[in-house]
């Protein structure tokens, strides 16, 4: 009796959410930030940074623009140097490398390979406009990976039914809707298989009627994936639904952490709560 | 005044001479077109050394007279550099081509510059290496805009190829000259000579001009609203700015 009412709380709990991870601490995190921080000219825009994300995570990032959370995970893909700190990934410095002893700047042979574990979806697309949608996917396992076409072919057209863009292979990227594109987007990342993947304010520059198409195949994505998610966004709703932890920023620091139940019913700090009171008014 | 029997009999030798003015026009061309863009991509290395050396190289070239250079390459460089010295002709070429591509250099950076950063960024993202996002990602959409210019200085070559009589090339001009120095009948020669290079132009830019419009034609309906494609500062309309200072 007892034990069917515990199977059946589990069977109810287990597909809804894998929060298990957050728990194990004795894992080595897929990213570690250690007193990482980032200035454009005299603009500290994150001072000071200590970050794990455990492998197959779910982070959100909220906070105000300019919070720098964006660059946090800019800096992840070796779009942005970071101005001082450490960023690990999968146990080896992302930024440095071990030369004589000594770890010095990474030079680009390192930052090639280290790419490999990280994806990134971007707010504005950035999909290849000369290329079809297909191609947009099988680009990069057949230029980077040197996969056979006929497999990269074969992993491309399941990647876009997952997006439920399996009847565009052929059309061309203008030809899409904003939330098209982005799916398209996320395919194209996903195919490469990352251990890591990074989506910045994927549904920012998307009409309001859009976004919803986007953000049920990221959670479909986080609820079947191994892979990490850093996942920095505006929509409140989503964090809530999709992520394991909420970290919130605001100029250059992370005020509040923890589960989403936490960070939405009970937020501690003051700023986070200012914050969270203009979007429950919205 | 004007002799049309004169003027008839030594058509003929032009029309022959232009043979070797399209050797020098094309031959410079392809020699430009290659070496611009290798300039407009050291350019873009990540060493300032590269960038600085080349941004020198381009300011020296484009701030000398041609025919000076081509003088210096003829009567000394090259002879200096191979065995046995170039002809007339390579040497031509290789001094247009040399001249060029600088120019044609600034061309290729309005196109590279025109493609948005995202598009970089998407390369790096997939960890596309340095030399595929040039040959797959950048180029290809750097290029085609940038060919309307092109063809802008195919015609610009093609009216320079005279200065190549003053390196000793048999092309049109210096024919012209050879027959003047026999007959002392100037004003025929060189009036040949004039309006055979202008139909000639004429012709080359009524083709440029149809290309262009078929390639706004297609970028339009390519392009539509898609904000990840949509070229940053309007490169178009700065190429031809930039092509028309030139000629």
């Amino acid at each position: 009796m007892n034990a069917t009412e515990l199977e059946k709380a589990a069977g109810q709990e287990a597909p809804a959410r894998t929060r298990k991870r957050q728990a194990d601490t004795g894992v080595q995190p897929i990213v570690r930030y250690e007193h990482v921080s980032k200035s454009f000219g005299d603009l500290e825009v994150l001072h000071d940074i200590n970050l794990d994300i455990a492998p197959g995570e779910k982070v959100a990032m909220i906070g105000p623009s300019g919070s720098g959370k964006t660059t946090l995970g800019r800096m992840l893909m070796t779009l942005e140097e970071p101005s001082g700190g450490m960023i690990t990934v999968d146990g080896e410095p992302l930024w440095h490398m071990k030369s004589k002893g000594r770890l010095v700047k990474a030079n680009e042979a390192h930052l090639h390979r280290m790419r490999g574990n990280i994806g990134m979806v971007f707010q504005h697309f950035n999909l290849f406009p000369h290329m079809s949608v297909l191609r947009n996917v099988t680009i990069g396992p057949r230029k980077v990976l040197g996969i056979s076409a006929e497999e990269a072919h074969e992993r491309a057209v399941t990647m876009l039914g997952k997006v439920g863009l399996g009847d565009k292979l052929d059309v061309y990227p203008s030809m899409l809707s904003g939330g098209q594109k982005q799916r398209v987007a996320i395919a194209r990342a996903l195919v490469m298989n990352p251990k890591i993947m990074v989506f910045d304010e994927v549904t920012s520059a998307l009409d309001p009627e859009l976004v919803g198409e986007v953000l049920e195949v990221i959670k479909e994505i986080a609820r079947e994936g191994e892979m990490a998610m850093m996942l920095i966004t505006h929509e409140m709703d989503f964090a809530r639904d999709v992520a394991d932890r909420v970290i919130f920023g605001a100029e250059g620091h992370i005020v509040e952490q923890g589960p989403p139940e936490q960070i939405f019913e009970n937020p501690q700090s003051e700023r986070l709560q200012s914050f969270l009171s203009r979007f429950r008014l919205s | 005044m004007w002799n049309w029997e004169y003027a008839w009999s030594i058509l003929p030798d032009l029309i022959a001479a232009l043979k070797t003015t399209f050797w020098a026009t094309f031959g410079g061309f392809i020699f430009a077109a290659i070496g611009g863009l290798i300039l407009a991509m050291l350019g873009r290395s990540p060493i300032w050394i590269v960038r600085a050396v080349n941004r020198l190289i381009i300011e020296f070239i484009r701030n000398t007279p041609l025919l000076v250079q081509l003088f210096f390459l003829y009567f000394y460089i090259l002879p200096t550099m191979f065995p046995t010295a170039p002809t007339a002709l390579v040497s031509g070429i290789i001094g247009l081509g040399i001249h060029y591509s600088t120019y044609m250099s600034e061309v290729y950076r309005s196109g590279i510059d025109a493609v948005p950063k995202g598009q970089w960024e998407a390369a790096k993202a997939l960890n596309f290496s340095r030399t595929k996002t040039w040959s797959t990602i950048i180029l290809p959409q750097a290029l085609p805009p940038t060919l309307p210019v092109m063809g802008n200085y195919l015609i610009v070559i093609f009216k320079e190829t005279p200065l190549l009589s003053a390196i000793t090339l048999v092309e049109v001009l210096t024919t012209a000259k050879n027959a003047i120095s026999i007959s002392y009948r100037p004003f025929e020669a060189y009036t040949l000579v004039g309006v055979l290079f202008l139909i000639i132009s004429y012709v080359f830019s009524v083709l440029v001009r149809m290309m262009e419009i078929r390639l706004n034609r297609e970028q339009s309906a390519s392009s539509g609203t898609d904000s990840s494609s949509k070229p940053q500062s309007g490169g178009k309309g700065r190429l031809d700015k930039e092509v028309k200072q030139q000629a």
